[in-house]
């Protein structure tokens, strides 16, 4: 699905990820942890084509095409996803226009029809139960005055609109309670298949009592110096990230 | 990498050409240039105009002569040379036409350019269409179902001619000619424009249109409309301009009057797209207009405006809430580039008790354009229990646009409940970003930021106009991106 090889990636002159690599295949769930400062966040924003990241060296191969000359765009008709640690509001646009907005656009690039209004409505009622997002939120405007919980779902419904192949959920957890927490999660876990791959970028071991990953990489210092399975994150949570640093610096 | 900076967006908005730069040739007849007595004469016989009313032009222009030009306004141009400008230019025709088919193909031709081709209004919206083309109006439509209803609507030299009781008592009555500098201009010489009466408790089934366009090169145009609602009637005016590309900056000083007796409502939207000017700033219309509606008890005046053209916008669409109850509103939406300069905005003079206004104005500045608001909310002696209700907004672009507001507020009533708001935002490049990773290209990213921000704006338009209006604003903000 993607394979990331020595990414190297900065922003005004200051290198935040050093030689990072990393390949999810169809399928599977990964789940990234670390640090603050880590370059978490620098990871996904490179990966959706935020500008102001600065890439200076290495590859990453998306389903077959180089992503990084695509544009921002285009990452996200190929179908990468990116579910936004702070999800933007935008006045005066409803979700159900932004969304249609969008699909069509995807749908055009490949080549496809517009999706027909009754079609359109059939799926919003079904995707927008898979999150329990209200209905009338979906005719709201995007995110405003959306409670931080409201905002985390309506990602995870718009991830369900647009069915990625690849998903990346940056710090979807953070800010939940814990019963949004679960619908986050069971939104995830309801859309996952065999067809797609999902990054769950976290800081805590919680979240992933609710999604299970499938591989537990640690991103310290701008690489990816652990890897393991969903034990790994219980080891984190408990020992904290210290002996990583230590046995890195040393 | 097609990433999308600000700066990037600047420069496209530059580079933007002006869509509807077309000159129709079709032989005008044209009187010579200047200004003088002689010349209004030569304009009123042309237009066999009744005594009274040359008396009202040349009395006019008497007290036109000793005003000077306002210089007030947040704007900065050369000042129109009144005397290099053609008065009167009417497309050169023998006999009126009959019928639809009799319509010169080429005049036809400009209205589809236009977007409005009357088979298609006719059949598709139901909106009757009075076309200025040049001054004389040269088709007129659905007037028999609205002569059933006893709605007057033509052309203003037709009402001069059929209605001139009317004509006489109303003209002036809301924009005397001492008015303003330009109001008095328009009063000595004003060509032609749109006349529309509704009787007694009659709601008007249609929305009343008309498209002025300025099609002769160097010919000010000198529009003078005029609405009148009897009691207890309704209806909704439609008003949209666009001009060809010129070089030289033309004039255009119009006056509008609206009365809206006991319990009347009078809508009235404008869509206005004339030619802004080249990207550095060359050409272009000077828009310097006078609208003004007066509101009886229980009466309602809404004006809601798109501004997307015009090298120089000067205009202040106003409610004098003369009656008790009365409500005035004002929904602006100002889109300025390049080197645009606009300074728009209302007033609304309270008089009657209850009276109830609303003001939302949106300022979207970008290139090297200025975008004022300036609004007056004055609230009279016995305007008891008046209130007022302002929005301003401003959404910048670039770095280089400016975005002013001038609100003054004149209080003479402890009574009185006044509220302001305001807010400057520049468009984010969060939303943007956004809107990318969703998939949406950044030229429809932009288009639907700035749709939503002046959504509670185009909710005002009736559908077909809002539809009109929002391509207008994709037109302006993001017509050449990519």
């Amino acid at each position: 699905m993607i394979k990331i090889e020595n990414l190297h990636a900065s922003i005004d002159g200051k290198e935040i990820l050093k030689g990072l690599n990393l390949e999810v295949k169809a399928g599977e769930i990964h789940a990234i942890m670390g640090p603050n400062g880590a370059g978490k966040s620098t990871l996904a924003s490179v990966l959706a084509g935020r500008e102001d990241y600065e890439v200076t060296a290495g590859s990453i191969d998306f389903d077959g095409t180089d992503l990084l000359e695509l544009s921002t765009e285009d990452r996200a008709r190929e179908g990468l996803f990116l579910a936004f640690q702070y999800p933007v509001e935008i006045p005066g646009v409803s979700n159900i226009n932004f969304l249609r907005t969008a699909l069509n656009e995807i749908r055009e690039y490949k080549g496809q029809a517009q999706i027909s209004a009754k079609e359109f409505m059939a799926m919003v009622r079904e995707k927008s139960a898979i999150v329990e997002l209200d209905s009338k939120l979906a005719s709201r405007a995007v995110n405003e005055g959306f409670s931080g919980g409201e905002k985390k779902r309506n990602e995870i419904f718009q991830m369900a609109m647009l069915e990625p192949k690849l998903a990346v959920l940056d710090e979807t957890d953070s800010g939940l309670d814990i019963d949004a927490l679960r619908i986050v999660a069971n939104g995830v876990n309801t859309l996952k298949s065999d067809q797609n791959a999902t990054i769950v970028i976290t800081h805590y071991q919680r979240l992933l009592d609710y999604i299970i990953p499938d591989f537990v990489h640690v991103l310290y210092d701008g690489r990816i110096v652990m890897t393991g399975t969903k034990e790994l994150a219980l080891e984190l949570e408990e020992k904290g990230y210290d002996w990583i640093k230590e046995s890195i610096d040393a | 990498m097609a990433g999308y900076t600000e700066s990037e967006l600047a420069k496209d908005l530059e580079n933007q050409e002006y869509k509807f730069g077309f000159v129709t040739d079709i032989e005008s007849d044209t009187v010579p240039i200047g200004l003088n007595e002689d010349i209004i004469r030569l304009i009123s016989e042309k237009k066999e105009e009744p005594e009274w009313l040359l008396e009202y032009r040349l009395k006019a222009f008497s007290i036109w002569k000793e005003m000077t030009e306002p210089e007030w306004a947040h704007v900065h141009y050369q000042k129109p040379d009144f005397q290099a400008i053609a008065y009167y230019s009417a497309p050169k025709q023998t006999k009126k036409y009959e019928s639809w088919d009799d319509v010169d193909p080429e005049m036809k031709e400009t209205m589809k350019k236009l977007g409005i081709s009357m088979e298609e209004q006719q059949r598709l919206t139901g909106v009757a269409v009075d076309f200025v083309m040049d001054s004389v109006s040269v088709a007129t439509s659905f007037k028999e179902k609205l002569g059933e209803l006893g709605v007057i609507f033509c052309s203003f030299s037709d009402a001069v001619q059929n209605h001139p009781e009317l004509v006489r008592k109303y003209m002036g009555s809301v924009v005397p000619m001492t008015d303003n500098f330009y109001a008095a201009l328009n009063a000595a010489v004003f060509t032609d424009g749109s006349f529309c009466y509704i009787p007694k408790g009659v709601r008007c089934p249609m929305e009343l249109s008309t498209y002025f366009r300025i099609n002769a090169g160097g010919t000010g145009q000198f529009e003078r409309t005029l609405v009148v609602a009897d009691e207890g009637s309704y209806v909704s005016y439609l008003e949209g301009c666009t001009a060809p590309q010129r070089d030289e900056n033309q004039l255009h000083a119009a006056v509008v009057e609206l009365i809206a007796m006991d319990h009347a409502e009078i809508k009235y939207s404008t869509v206005q797209n004339w030619y802004p000017g080249d990207k550095e700033g060359k050409g272009g219309i000077f828009n310097f207009v006078t609208k003004r509606g007066m509101c009886d008890s229980h009466a309602k005046i809404s004006w809601t405006q798109v501004e997307t053209g015009s090298a120089v916008t000067w205009k202040y669409p106003s409610c004098i809430l003369k009656g008790d109850y009365s409500i005035g509103e004002f929904y602006s939406v100002a889109v300025t580039n390049n080197y645009q300069q606009a300074d728009t905005g209302t007033k609304m003079i309270h008089l009657g008790k209850h009276t109830k206004s609303t003001i939302i104005s949106k300022g979207i500045s970008a290139g090297k354009s200025q975008n004022s608001y300036r609004g007056l909310v004055q609230i009279n002696k016995g305007a008891h229990h008046a209130r007022n209700f302002s929005q301003c907004d401003s959404l910048l672009m670039t770095d280089e646009c400016g975005a002013h507001t001038f609100p003054y507020i004149e209080c003479k009533n402890p009574t009185a409940k006044i509220e302001h708001e305001a807010t400057t935002s520049k468009i984010g490049e969060d939303q943007l970003f956004y809107c990318m990773q969703r998939g949406i290209s950044e030229e429809k990213a932009i288009s639907l930021i700035v749709n939503g921000y002046c959504k509670e704006v185009l909710n005002q338009l009736p559908m077909e106009f809002a539809v009109e209006a929002q391509k207008l604003l994709a037109i302006s903000l993001e017509g050449s991106v990519g």
